[in-house]
C-alpha cells in the first residue's frame, strides 16, 4: 500500500469502461480481424504417431469484429464454431491465417506474448458446471484475473470481486460460497463476472447459454445485452441456434463444415437469407411476422448428415445436402462475395438474388433427393424471388436454375424418416 | 404486447425443457418462450435482470421441479448434493435454491465440509479412523508408553520360560498381571512392550513409504497428465517398466546387498531408511497412474482454459487449478496403500530382510512364531492379530473416505 500512486497507474476501474473504450478502437472501427484463419488437427495413428490425416475443424475464414457490436455465429454442432472462438481468444494456434486485434498481429504469439492482450479479451465458457474450478471460492475465481494479471484494482481485490458480482446480479455476500452451490444460471454469471472482471474489449461467449434452461437462458442473454451497452464490450456470440443469435447480434455469420457461408447483418439475413443453408437453418426457427406466422410448411429438412471434417465435400461443403446443387457447386468452391451491401454469401445459386451461375441447370441427383424433402412453397418462392431479383438487376429474365419437373413432384409428408 | 409486458417474471412458465441444446424440431416453441421471457424480463424498468435475478425462481417452483437436494426452508441443501456436480445432476439444482438461505449461512461450504459432515455419519468408516488415530498416538508415543508404565520390549524373563519346551510358563502365552499380553517364547520378552515398540517401526516405514510413493506419483503423474505427448509416452513407459520388475525379488535383494555404513547410515536407521526406499519406489506407479488418470479428465475441463485465457502460466495452472481437485483421490489411495505397504513390511521383516532383531517388528515376530509354532502356538496370535486390526483400520479409513469425498464410486 506504501506505492500507491504506482497502484492508481495500473488500476482499471471498470465504471470508467464506456469512456475507455475509445482509446484504442472507437465504435465502428475493425477490432479483430481474422483472414484465412485454419485450424486442422492431425488425426495420428500408431507406435510412431504418424499423422495420417487431419481434422478439418476450420477451414478458411475471413471476417472482422467492429468495435461495440456483437457479431453472432450460428451453425449445427462440429461444425468448428468452438474452435473458431478459441482461436481467436488464442488457446488455440491457428493452423494458417492471421488473427489481428487492434491492428496487432496475435496469431503466433506465445503465453507470454500473449499475456497482456489475455486482458483485452476474455471469453465466456459454454459449460457452466466445468468452466469453474470446484475447489475455489466464488471470491477466488472472479478474483484471479486481477491476481494473475497483476492489477491491483481501487479499494482492493474483494472490494472489486463484490461489485462486479453485484453487476452480474449475484449477492456479494455469496463471495465465500464454493461453485457448487450455486445453480446454472447463477454459476454462469460468476463465469460472466471473470470474464468482465478486467473490463475488456473484447468478449468471445461460446454457447454462453445452451447448457441452461430456457428461462434462465433469457435472463442471462439479457444481461450480456444490458452489460454491452453499460461497458461498451464488443462480442463475439456463438450459438447453434438462431434464436439466441437473432436476440443479440447486430450481424450474424453462418458457419458450416468450418467455413463460413453467409455473413450479414440481421435485418438482411432474416429478410432474405441468401444461402440455401442459411435458409434451412431459419426455416427452423419461426418467422417473427405476424402475417407468416403458422406457416409451417416452409419446415426445411435437410438430407443426412453433416458430412465428416476430416474429408468435407468438395467443391461447395454443402452439395451434398443442397437441393439446388448442380454439377459447378461439386466442383468449384464458391468465394464469400459481397452480393448486396452488407450481406457476403458464398453460394452459386442463392436464395433471393440473381444466379451467379446460370448457366449451371442441372440439378445433382442428390440434389432432387434433397429437394423431395423441400416444400413446394419454399422451391417455388426461391424460384420467384431469384427470377424476380434477376429481372431486376439485369436486362433480360434469366433461365431459374430448378427445372419445372422437380418442382412439380408431388411433395412427400416431410415426417417420413 | 402491453398486456406481456405487465407479467411478472415468477408467473411465466418456468419448466420448458430440460433438453440442454433444443434440436431445431422443437426450436420453434423454444424460441417463442425465449422472446415472450426476453420481453417480459426485460420491459420492468431498464434494470435488465440486475435486480430481481436471485429471487427470481420461487422456492415454490424448485420443489416443483421434484428436485431432492431441496430442503423447504432452503438450508440444508448443500448436504446431500455430490461433491463434483456433474451438469446433469446440478442441473436439477433450482435457480435460487439460494434466495431463502439467511445472512448466517452466507459463509459458503467447501467441499472438504460437507465430505467431512459425510464421512461423520458413516460409522464405520468412524470406528476405523478412530483406531487409526489411537495406533498412530501409540507409534509416537511409544517411548514415553514404555517409559511411563515400565515396559521394556528387551528385557529377558528367563524366569517365566520352561526351559524343557521353551515355551512360556503357564497356559495362555504366558499372560499374567505383569504381562497383559504374555511373553515371547525362549526369552521371555514381553510382549505388550514389543508390540508396541513394533507399532512405530511399523508405521513409520509404512507411512514413509507410502509418502515417497505419492510424492513421485503425483509429480510424475501430474506432469503426465498435463504436458502428454513425448512426456506422457516417457512416463507411461517408466510406469509400466517399474510394474513389471519382481519387486519382492528386487527388495530382497537391495535390502540384504546393503551393508552397514551405506549413506553414513547402519544398524535400525540404515534398515528404516532401506525399507521406506524399497517399497516406496517401487509402489509409485500405482498412484501415478490414478493421478495421471485424474489430470487427463481435468485438463479438459473449461476452467483450464479459463485459467489460460486469463494468462495463468504452468506452475499456476499445475497447482492452484489441479492439485486441489488431485487431494481427494490422492487422500484416498494413501490410506489404502499404507496397509499394503504395512504388509509389506512385514513380508519382508519375515523373510529376514527387513528390521533385524533384536528391535521389535511385527512381521519379525510373526517369522519367529513359525520357528515356535511347535512350542509356543498362541505366540504368532498376538502380532497377526496387531496386523489384522491395522491394516482393517486403515481399509476401513480409506473406503470411508473414498465415499465421503466421491460418493459416485458406490
Ligand atoms: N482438440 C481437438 N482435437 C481433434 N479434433 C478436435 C479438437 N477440437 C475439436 N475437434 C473437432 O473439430 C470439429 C469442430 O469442433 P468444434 O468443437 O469447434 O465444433 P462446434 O461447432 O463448437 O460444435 P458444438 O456445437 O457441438 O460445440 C469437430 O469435428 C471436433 O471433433
Ligand atoms: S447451390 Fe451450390 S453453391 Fe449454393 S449452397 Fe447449394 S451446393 Fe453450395
Ligand atoms: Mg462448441
Amino acid at each position: 500500500m506504501s506505492e500507491n500512486p504506482k497502484d492508481a497507474a495500473v488500476t482499471t476501474p471498470a465504471q470508467s469502461a464506456g469512456a475507455q473504450l475509445t482509446k484504442d478502437a472507437g465504435p465502428g472501427d475493425v477490432l479483430l480481424k481474422v483472414t484465412g484463419l485454419q485450424k486442422h488437427f492431425p488425426i495420428r495413428k500408431g507406435l510412431l504417431q504418424r499423422q495420417v490425416g487431419a481434422v478439418r475443424a476450420v477451414d478458411g475464414l475471413d471476417f472482422e469484429v467492429r468495435a461495440g457490436e456483437t457479431l453472432g455465429v450460428v451453425g449445427e454442432s462440429g461444425c468448428g464454431k468452438s474452435t473458431m472462438g478459441r482461436l481467436i481468444t488464442r488457446l488455440l494456434e491457428p493452423t494458417a491465417g492471421t488473427v489481428e486485434f487492434q491492428g496487432k498481429d496475435i496469431t503466433h504469439l506465445d503465453a507470454g506474448g500473449m499475456r497482456p492482450m489475455r486482458r483485452d479479451v476474455q471469453m465466456i465458457f459454454q459449460d457452466p458446471y466445468s468452466s469453474l474450478n470446484p475447489r475455489h471460492t466464488v471470491g477466488t475465481i472472479v478474483g484471479a484475473p486481477f491476481r494473475l494479471q497483476g492489477v491491483q484494482p481501487e479499494g482492493g481485490v474483494k472490494k472489486e470481486v463484490q461489485r462486479i458480482l453485484s453487476v452480474v446480479g449475484l449477492n456479494p455476500e455469496h463471495y465465500n460460497r464454493y461453485p457448487h452451490e450455486f445453480s446454472g444460471g447463477q454459476r454462469q454469471r460468476i463465469g460472466i463476472a471473470r470474464a468482465l472482471a478486467l473490463n475488456p474489449k473484447l468478449v468471445v461467449a461460446d454457447e454462453p447459454v445452451s447448457a441452461l434452461d430456457v428461462s434462465i437462458q433469457a435472463q442471462v442473454v439479457n444481461l450480456l445485452d444490458d452489460l454491452q451497452q453499460e461497458l461498451g464490450l464488443t462480442y463475439v456470440i456463438i450459438a447453434h441456434d438462431l434464436s439466441v443469435v437473432r436476440h443479440v447480434s447486430d450481424r450474424i455469420a453462418v458457419m458450416y463444415l468450418g467455413k463460413i457461408v453467409e455473413l450479414a447483418d440481421r435485418e438482411s439475413l432474416y429478410k432474405a437469407p441468401m444461402h440455401p443453408y442459411t435458409k434451412a437453418l431459419m426455416s427452423a426457427v419461426p418467422i417473427p411476422d405476424p402475417k407468416r406466422r403458422g406457416v409451417k410448411s416452409e419446415r426445411i429438412l435437410l438430407k443426412g448428415d453433416v458430412p465428416s471434417p476430416i474429408s468435407p465435400p468438395s467443391g461447395c461443403r454443402f452439395h451434398t445436402r443442397c437441393w439446388k446443387a448442380t454439377e459447378i457447386c461439386r466442383t468449384t468452391e464458391p468465394a464469400l462475395v459481397e452480393l448486396k451491401p452488407g450481406q457476403r454469401v458464398a453460394c452459386h445459386h442463392p436464395e433471393n438474388f440473381e444466379d451467379q451461375a446460370p448457366q449451371e441447370t442441372v440439378l445433382l441427383s442428390a440434389a432432387k433427393e434433397a429437394a423431395e424433402l423441400v416444400p413446394e412453397a419454399v422451391l417455388e418462392e426461391s424460384a420467384e424471388t431469384s427470377a424476380a431479383v434477376a429481372a431486376e438487376v439485369s436486362e433480360p429474365p434469366q433461365e431459374v436454375s430448378d427445372p419445372p419437373e422437380d418442382v412439380s413432384e408431388p411433395p412427400r409428408d416431410t415426417d417420413d424418416k | 404486447m402491453s398486456q406481456l409486458a405487465h407479467v411478472r417474471p415468477a408467473l411465466l412458465p418456468v419448466r420448458i425443457t430440460e433438453s440442454p441444446k433444443p434440436h431445431h424440431g422443437c426450436a420453434s416453441f423454444h424460441h417463442e418462450v425465449f422472446q415472450l421471457i426476453a420481453k417480459a424480463l426485460k420491459t420492468p424498468g431498464r434494470h435488465g435482470p440486475v435486480g430481481p435475478v436471485s429471487e427470481f425462481k420461487t422456492t415454490a417452483t424448485a420443489a416443483a421441479r421434484g428436485s431432492a437436494i431441496v430442503d423447504p426452508r432452503g438450508v440444508n441443501l448443500t448436504v446431500t448434493a455430490p461433491i463434483e456436480t456433474t451438469g446433469a445432476e446440478a442441473g436439477a439444482q433450482p435457480e435460487a435454491v439460494l434466495a431463502g438461505v439467511k445472512k448466517s449461512q452466507i459463509e459458503g461450504r467447501s467441499l472438504s465440509q460437507i465430505a467431512w459432515t459425510r464421512f461423520k455419519r458413516d460409522k464405520v468408516a468412524m470406528a476405523g479412523g478412530v483406531v487409526v488415530v489411537l495406533l498412530v498416538l501409540m507409534a509416537v508415543l511409544s517411548k514415553p508408553i514404555q517409559w511411563v508404565f515400565d515396559l521394556d520390549p528387551n528385557k529377558f524373563n528367563q524366569d517365566l520360560i520352561d526351559p524343557a519346551l521353551l515355551a512360556p510358563k503357564g497356559g495362555w502365552g504366558g499372560m499374567s498381571w505383569d504381562h497383559p499380553l504374555g511373553v515371547d517364547p525362549q526369552y521371555g520378552r514381553d510382549m505388550l512392550a514389543r508390540i508396541i515398540d513394533g507399532s512405530w517401526v511399523s508405521l513409520l516405514v509404512a507411512g514413509g513409504a507410502t509418502l515417497l510413493s505419492v510424492v513421485i506419483g503425483t509429480v510424475l503423474g501430474v506432469v503426465a497428465g498435463y504436458y502428454g505427448g513425448w512426456i506422457d509416452s516417457v512416463i507411461s513407459r517408466m510406469m509400466d517398466t517399474f510394474l513389471a520388475f519382481p519387486l519382492l525379488l528386487f527388495a530382497i535383494s537391495i535390502s540384504a546387498s546393503v551393508q552397514d555404513g551405506f549413506f553414513g547410515l547402519d544398524g535400525l536407521p540404515l534398515r528404516i531408511c532401506v525399507l521406506i526406499f524399497v517399497i516406496g519406489f517401487f509402489s509409485w506407479p500405482y498412484i501415478g497412474r490414478i493421478v495421471r488418470a485424474q489430470t487427463m479428465t481435468l485438463r479438459k475441463r473449461e476452467f483450464i482454459e479459463a485459467a489460460t485465457s486469463l494468462g495463468a502460466r504452468g506452475p499456476y495452472i499445475l497447482f492452484r487449478e489441479l492439485l486441489p481437485n488431485l487431494v481427494a483421490p490422492i487422500l484416498v489411495y494413501s490410506t489404502l496403500i499404507i496397509p499394503t505397504n504395512i504388509l509389506f513390511e512385514a513380508a519382508l521383516s519375515f523373510l529376514g530382510v527387513g528390521i533385524a532383531p533384536p528391535q521389535a517388528s511385527w512381521g519379525g515376530m510373526l517369522s519367529n512364531a513359525v520357528d515356535l509354532y511347535t512350542a509356543d502356538p498362541q505366540y504368532m496370535f498376538v502380532p497377526g492379530l496387531a496386523i489384522f486390526i491395522t491394516v482393517l483400520a486403515f481399509n476401513l479409513l480409506g473406503d470411508g473416505l473414498r465415499d465421503a469425498l466421491d460418493p459416485r464410486s458406490k
